[in-house]
């Protein structure tokens, strides 16, 4: 496993795009999703309400996939990340009458 | 929200298709700051393992196909709906408690008997205290085909 940090791309969600000057994608550097999500939310102060709750977790509805995985599924966010990873930010949508 | 009469039929039709169970999917579109313009729908299946009928859930993996398929069409996630069978077309407190981001719109169909009624649509306030009412303007069909 490499220590190196590498240059990752984040897919922002629509609505957080207000958040991000309007970006799509952010690139930022880490050695593990989580320390990119502290870069990400460091250079988007705005941002980390909506993906953190009041105890610094991520939000219960927002799931982050490294490609086609979800990083529960990986070592969370201690996953470790590789050169030109693409993370993505998904919400979980659910609902009902009751 | 802007959108035509022909995709508001597809949202009723889908409610009406998976009748008693609850329909869902995602808005297509481009976001403005003036609000959301639905180009597409992208139906998913019900994700809820159970109580179909009162529940939805759409998967995360289903999110992140809709979204590729977005982006290869220049378009973007706006929203997501879904239906109340035998319910009215409004946000529920699970809704509310389920709610993601604020920015995107929420589409409701009340599906009675089997048949579409009401359809509303509501965005998140930006304190995730409520879900506030969005306007429907309705576009003409040739502009707004993707």
């Amino acid at each position: 496993m490499s220590t190196t940090a590498a240059t990752v791309t984040i897919r922002i969600p629509t609505p957080l795009r207000g958040f991000t000057n309007e970006q799509a994608t952010v690139e930022v550097q880490g050695t593990t999703v989580g320390e990119a999500l502290a870069k990400l939310v460091e250079q988007f102060p705005r941002l980390k309400p909506h993906l953190y709750n009041e105890e610094g977790r991520l939000r219960s509805f927002v799931n982050i996939y490294l490609g086609d995985e979800d990083i529960r599924y990986l070592q969370r966010e201690a996953t470790p990340l590789y050169p030109g990873a693409e993370l993505s930010i998904v919400p979980s949508v659910a609902g009902g009458t009751h | 929200m802007k959108i035509t009469e022909t995709l508001l039929a597809q949202i009723r039709a889908h409610g009406e298709a998976t009748y008693p169970e609850e329909c869902c999917g995602l808005l297509l579109g481009k976001s403005y700051p003036e609000g959301n313009q639905v180009q597409a729908l992208y139906p998913v299946q019900n994700r809820h393992a159970e109580q179909r009928e009162r529940r939805y859930t759409i998967a995360p993996t289903d999110y992140l196909a809709a979204e590729r398929a977005a982006r290869q069409q220049g378009m973007d996630v706006v929203g997501f709906y879904h239906s109340h069978p035998d319910h009215p077309a409004r946000p529920s407190a699970t809704d509310l408690a389920e709610a993601t981001f604020p920015g995107y719109t929420y589409v409701i169909v009340a599906v009675h008997q089997g048949r579409a009624d009401e359809l509303t649509a509501w965005r998140l306030a930006a304190d995730r205290s409520r879900f506030e009412p969005e306007a429907i303007e309705l576009e003409a069909e040739s502009v707004n085909q993707p």
